[in-house]
């Protein structure tokens, strides 16, 4: 399986969303580097809605990653209580 | 009436494409002209996903938030005197090449886009190149916001749009910009959409920005990663197009292979630049060059270009290639910089002993034995009086403008890649067989192209009479904006700022 990657701004909001990630897809990888994190997977990574709004005590709209999101690699399948990226190979 | 909220699927089926209308009493091929011309044939734009499903007030509300948070940024960078937090200022020339270079082809990108946005016949896929169009004129704003701060401070930035048009090593950004928007709409988003945007800007945005921040520029990484967060969507696009394009004939898989291979190369060779910058600009180092590139090209390109195969899509035969040129590509650059910086609009030094023991570090297999000798002799030479500037001007590749600087890496990296062809009774030279290939497949576009070297030989920037009209031609303040840091107006300033002069 190809990996897949996602990176944040290294920022109070992201850090919940990494947070999530990490609960969600335990097998992924998390490097923090200056003023990012980039995270790392065989296959895929999912963010769910419902994990964010746990650790962040509070409504968390999906799309809203985009304010923090630098980069990411893999297909994208978002909805409104999911996002996913993912290679098939 | 429902009060009931619309799913993500929904609003975006409704607010995208339930805006298009058919053509009753038009033709719908004077409507879209350039749709066919390219051979690219679209049987059903329907099938085009937008997977972020981002409707234009969700565009609108999340960039609101993202110039807000900017713009504070900005406001306390500049209250708080930001420019003195910079780890050293010799940093501050990567910025320079920055805006000089890399910002005006953000203008260049928002315009292909909003033509390409314009001509595409599918709503979807021009509402996301409407999006990236007004995406690309933020981040040049932005740009050029953040570094008018440290215009304030020093020198080599106030005719950033004036060099644009005319000096010799922007002139390869600006004529990769004129390729791809001089092309058609299908080749610009393979090029611009795809080959630039999915496979290579992360290595200047995300690496080198990461280490701005570790530098202590407050501005750049803000205005770098605020613009990623637009570049995440971008490369999505991107990949949807090629995904889109493959997926409606198979006719499409041969024309889209020779863009890619086109354009990987082109916008590969660009990328010199940010090699240099990160290898031997950044004081405090982050990453290499070499390891920032197995990361976002070997790893992250791999992985796509597998993924591609399914539709017949293969990585561009010249892998092997690029794969060794990453071991020489910064310390092939720098050292022409610093050997012509009498023409750049920023300065150059010698790396320090501590940078040099960091490159042996990091590249092994090459540093120590062809680059490192070189900065000892010109350290020897600087050392006695006889900094060496280099006097002639270069040949430039016909098709990248890139000085004849590459070197056969992959047999004797000692020998620079020279190769040529005639057409039309002309000789035309190139750094590469890419170069050259990429020439022999349109001839009639690259014997246009404005090389800065034949222009002044001409006598086309400023007259004749030698380098110093030239460099009034360029506004280059020589002594002041370039040659070496070290004694430069810029250090001067610096060193006072600091307390050490």
């Amino acid at each position: 399986m190809s990996k897949v990657l996602i990176a944040f701004q290294d920022n109070d909001e992201a850090r919940y969303i990494v947070q999530a990630i990490e609960e969600d897809n335990p097998e992924a990888t998390v490097y923090f580097e200056p003023a990012m994190i980039r995270i790392e997977n065989e296959g895929s990574l999912t963010i769910n809605k419902a994990t964010v709004e746990e650790r962040m005590g509070c409504e968390w709209e999906v799309q809203s990653i985009h304010v923090n999101l630098l980069t990411l690699t893999g297909h994208i399948d978002e909805d409104d209580d999911y996002f996913t990226v993912h290679w098939d190979n | 009436m429902s009060t009931k909220k619309l799913n993500l699927k929904d609003k975006y089926r409704l607010l995208t494409r339930d805006l298009d209308w058919d053509f009753s009493y038009e033709d719908r091929k004077d409507a879209f002209p350039f749709e066919e011309f390219e051979g690219i044939k679209i049987t059903d734009w329907d099938k085009w996903e937008d997977p972020f499903r981002l409707t234009m007030d969700a565009y609108w509300k999340y960039q609101a938030e993202k110039e807000k948070k900017l713009y504070a940024i900005y406001d306390a960078f500049s209250q708080n005197n930001g420019h003195l937090n910079v780890t050293d200022a010799r940093y501050v020339n990567a910025i320079k090449i920055f805006l000089t270079a890399v910002s005006p082809g953000e203008l260049a990108a928002h315009s292909g886009f909003a033509f390409t946005g314009r001509h595409m016949g599918g709503i979807g896929a021009r509402i996301a190149a409407q999006m990236q169009s007004l995406d690309e004129l933020r981040h040049i704003q932005t740009q050029i916001h953040a570094m008018s701060h440290y215009n304030k401070f020093f020198d080599g930035f106030d005719e950033f749009s004036h060099m644009h048009d005319r000096v010799w090593y922007i002139s390869v950004v600006k004529s990769f910009f004129d390729d791809a928007r001089s092309a058609g709409p299908f080749e610009f988003m393979v090029a611009i959409g795809f080959s630039f945007e999915y496979v290579l800007t992360n290595l200047l945005f995300v690496p080198f920005m990461s280490g701005a921040a570790y530098n202590g520029d407050m501005a750049t990484v803000t205005f770098g990663f605020s613009a990623q967060s637009d570049e995440a969507r971008h490369m999505t696009l991107g990949l949807e197009i090629i995904k889109f394009l493959l997926e409606q004939h198979e006719d499409n898989v041969p024309i889209v292979q020779k863009w890619i291979d086109k354009w990987l190369w082109r916008g590969y060779r660009i990328l010199t630049v940010v090699a240099m910058m990160m290898d031997y600009m950044l004081p405090q180092k982050v990453m290499s060059w070499k390891e920032a590139w197995e990361l976002y090209f070997e790893q992250a390109g791999g992985a796509l270009f597998k993924d591609l195969e399914r539709y017949g899509i293969k990585m561009p035969d010249y892998t092997d290639l690029i794969k060794a040129e990453k071991e020489h590509l910064s310390h092939q650059a720098w050292w022409t910089f610093y050997t012509n910086s009498q023409a750049t609009a920023f300065h150059t030094w010698i790396p320090s002993n501590q940078e040099l023991d960091w490159l042996s570090e990091k590249y092994p297999e090459t540093f120590d034995k062809y680059y490192r000798p070189r900065w000892e002799m010109a350290k020897e030479m600087a050392d006695k009086g006889e900094r060496y500037y280099n006097e002639g001007l270069p040949q430039l590749c016909q098709t990248c403008q890139i000085p004849m600087i590459y070197t056969d890496v992959q047999n004797d990296p000692r020998d620079i890649v020279y190769r040529s062809t005639k057409y039309q009774g002309e000789r035309f030279h190139f750094c590469s067989d890419q170069c050259q290939h990429i020439f022999e497949n349109e001839p009639e576009k690259y014997v246009h192209s404005w090389l800065p070297v034949h222009q002044i030989f001409q006598g086309n920037c400023g007259g004749p009479g030698g380098l110093e009209k030239v460099m009034d031609y360029y506004k280059l303040d020589v002594g002041k904006a370039n040659m070496d840091y070290v004694g430069s107006p810029d250090e001067e300033r610096w060193k006072t700022w600091k307390g050490v002069a």
